[in-house]
């Protein structure tokens, strides 16, 4: 729960010193709640106001870490119900599903599969995040062998989900150091998986049969010194997952009920038998309001579309996705190709490019950088105005590429042209289409020059 | 301690707002709950699927479509009806792409020639929509109120610069008007007074936020439709309770994500089910934030959106 300045200035020691930095307690409380400060920077504060001010202060949803190293996964730590009141922080993460009643080179071959089901967009990663390993078999040294061979051949942190204590023992022992997610504890093996997970100090998810015994047990996990839990409720129906995953978050952050304050796990390969379902319950749990989503079947055509939504759904609603400066070749570009320039703003980018890609003509698309705005938008800001597009064209290194000097702008930047020229010397400026679907009629009958 | 299972409820409720007439009229809206919360409200209508049907014949689109519709496409009559028997469209959409002034350019009396055939054909409502130039449009969707009256159809879409054209067509031959403003709630909002101003009822209006396709914007138009959708159920504003509709279906389909093959994209997995929950997943995006009615195109994705809805409960 956020606290207010004043809140917080209540339990500092009030003296003014302006040991902290800022000359007064009031100041330093106001930095505090603006995340701009750490409590530590007070060395007078007394330790009952510390407990205090950090148990009011820790997130209402607890932030989860799976596995360690590069390849761990967080999540958890969501402020809000809907992406435009701030953002959602931590995508869920991905989860392939193998089990030992599998043929195990199959189910090491779908492993090693999960490398490759990786993309780059807007120079962010896009890929696969964990692997579940079932012991459908039940027998707990099919299943440590499993899970030897698994994670022999990946890097990606584990979920281990067993019923019996003894399998889960016997995988820890294998798995245990990478801090892996077990799954799952319920009434019935508690104590248990209580223990486990506090021998390896690894976070635990939870199973119950309704919302009020998952809070029972949370509670009683956490008393006996489990913190980092993950929520399963249980349900297995697209209907029923969802209103828990909604009954969830308003208890975590409306109603600041800790034992809900977790993040969630959903598994849609234990709710559908038809891949292309499977795809679509992920989706719904990407928007509302899945932590990890363990899916039996990640081809690419699947991946691929549930990872760009997870992107667009997780993207910061006031930090625009920003693509890298530079120019980038279209449909193979040669010396003879088009130059044409546009802003960096990821949506611009893309709508430009998918023109230019789908004309089937050949061109050089360069990106400028200012800051993430359409075009429109970064013109009247003054960012994309002739000094920064010349100051970039010329150090692209573009004008090694072509043999002409011609290069198209935007149509609704046509008033930059002349001062542009200016800039550029001895290029050529041409106004090109306003809108980008008008991209293909104007490249298939626009020839540079000296072409 | 028992579980205080933490409920909404809403002060507003979504408009209904009925297409087509007769025994095969729907409706659509009336829930007072974001869509898919009938957990704790009710939808009394289950979101509408209309299908595209192209008055001209698509040129470079994705195998995956011609496979399906290939056998159709270029008979626009033969196409709704094929969308309707087989592929159980709630709805038609007529998309008007050849009265495009920068392309074939027809006249609106060829256009509505069109729509007359295409009315004869099909039993179930019709939506239509001109080619997206907006003084074409006004000339040539005022043709269509007209050979349409007494259908109840939806035509559009009214834009700023010529919503007067268009409301009072839709007023003149009491039709529906799909008033489409550019991913802004503010903005919906204005075109909605404007319109009903005029005299247009606000029963006769459906909010079209020009979405865009999963990767293309989509989060843009997620977020303004569920906060559309939060105006109209949390500060119960009238002029933000018309139900949605999501022209989506060919923003999905230009994306090369749909429609690139195998052979360019092997990293990229099988191109047809690519393209279908390229559309999918768009639809279901739209759904989850609070559209009414899409416009879709693969006979498949609809199938699978169509699942979606039955598994939500809603039938
Ligand atoms: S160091 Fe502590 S006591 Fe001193 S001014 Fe800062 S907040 Fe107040």
């Amino acid at each position: 729960m956020a606290l207010t300045g004043l809140d917080i200035y209540k339990q500092l020691p009030k003296t003014n010193c302006g040991e902290c930095g800022v000359p007064t307690c009031l100041a330093f409380a106001m930095k505090l709640a603006a995340g701009g400060a750490s409590l530590d920077a007070c060395p007078h504060v007394t330790e009952e106001a510390k407990n205090a001010l950090s148990a009011a202060s820790a997130p209402p949803m607890r932030g989860v870490t799976i596995g360690t190293g590069d390849f761990a996964v967080k999540v958890g730590e969501e402020l809000v119900l809907f992406r435009h009141e701030k953002t959602f922080f931590n995508a869920p993460g991905f989860a392939l599903l193998v089990d030992d009643m599998m043929d195990e080179g199959e189910a090491v071959a779908k492993v090693e599969a999960l490398k490759a089901t990786k993309w780059e967009r807007v120079g962010q990663a896009l890929k696969a995040n964990l692997v579940a390993v079932k012991n459908t078999s039940g027998d707990a040294a099919k299943f440590a062998g499993l899970v030897t061979k698994v994670q022999a051949a990946t890097d990606m942190p584990l979920i281990l989900m067993a019923d019996s204590a003894e399998s889960m023992e016997k995988a820890l022992e294998v798995a245990g150091a990478s801090k892996p997610l077990i799954y799952a504890a319920t009434e019935g093996n508690a104590d248990a998986f209580a223990e486990l997970a506090k021998k390896h100090s690894a976070p635990l998810a939870v199973k119950a049969g309704s919302l009020d015994a998952l809070g029972e047990l949370t509670t009683k996990l956490d008393a006996a010194g489990v913190k980092d839990l993950v929520l399963d409720p249980g349900t297995r129906t697209l209907k029923e997952t969802f209103e828990n995953l909604v009954y969830l978050r308003r208890a975590a952050l409306k109603k600041k009920l800790r034992p809900y304050g977790y993040p969630t796990i959903t598994i849609p390969a234990e709710e559908t038998d038809d891949d292309m379902m499977e795809a679509i319950h992920a989706a719904v749990y990407v928007m509302k309001y899945g932590g990890l989503i363990i899916m039996r079947d990640l081809s690419p055509e699947k991946a691929y579309p549930l990872f760009v939504l997870r992107q667009n759904i997780y993207t910061d609603p006031q930090r625009p996705m920003q693509v890298e400066q530079g120019f980038y070749p279209i449909n193979s570009p040669d010396e003879n190709s088009p130059v044409m320039v546009t802003t960096n703003f990821s949506l611009t980018y893309f709508i430009v490019s998918s023109e230019v890609e789908g004309s089937k003509q050949p061109a050089w698309l360069g990106v400028v950088d200012v800051e993430g705005l359409s075009v429109l938008t970064a013109w009247a800001a003054g960012k994309f105005v002739p000094e920064r597009i010349a100051a970039f064209v010329k150090k692209s290194g573009i004008e090694e590429k072509v043999k002409h000097r011609e290069v198209v702008i935007p149509g609704y930047v046509a008033q930059l042209s002349g001062e542009l020229e200016d800039e550029l010397g001895d290029w050529k400026v041409t106004v090109g289409p306003r809108e980008a679907s008008d991209i293909s009629t104007f490249l298939k009958s626009y020839q540079t020059v000296n072409a | 301690m028992a579980f205080q299972t933490p409920t909404e409820q809403y002060s507003g409720k979504i408009r209904e707002v009925t297409i087509g007439t007769g025994d095969s009229k729907v409706v659509t809206g009336g829930q007072n709950t974001l869509n898919f919360y009938n957990f704790e409200g009710t939808m009394p209508h289950r979101p509408l699927i209309a299908m595209e049907v192209y008055d001209t014949e698509p040129v470079e689109w994705a195998a995956a479509l011609k496979d399906t519709l290939g056998d159709v496409w270029g008979d626009p009559v033969a196409w709704a009806k094929k969308c309707q028997d087989e592929f159980g469209a709630d709805m038609i959409c007529l998309q008007l792409a050849s009265t495009d002034p920068n392309g074939a350019d027809k006249s609106a009396d060829e256009a509505a020639e069109t729509v007359k055939a295409v009315l004869g054909a099909i039993s179930i409502p019709l939506i239509v929509y001109g080619s997206g130039n907006a003084d074409k449009d006004s000339e040539v969707l005022k043709k269509v109120a007209e050979v349409a009256q007494g259908q109840n159809t939806v035509i559009g879409t009214a834009v700023e610069d010529n919503y007067k054209s268009v409301a009072a067509a839709a007023m003149g031959f009491n039709q529906i008007v799909a008033g489409e403003t550019p991913i802004d709630v503010n903005m919906a909002k204005q075109l909605n007074i404007l319109m009903t101003n005029l005299g247009l009822p606000a029963e006769q209006i459906l909010i079209d936020p020009a979405v865009g396709a999963l990767g293309y914007g989509l989060e843009y138009a997620y977020s303004v439709i569920e906060r559309d959708r939060l105006a109209a159920l949390q500060q119960n504003d009238a002029m933000m309770q018309m139900p949605i509709i999501a022209n989506m279906g060919r923003e999905v389909w230009k994306t090369k994500e749909a429609k690139i093959s195998q052979e360019e994209a092997p990293e990229w997995g099988d191109p047809t089910r690519r393209g279908i929950l390229w559309e999918t997943i768009t639809a279901v995006s739209l759904l989850t934030a609070g559209t009414d009615i899409l416009i879709m195109r693969h006979p498949e994705s609809v199938k699978l959106v169509k699942k979606t809805l039955t598994e939500f409960g809603l039938n």
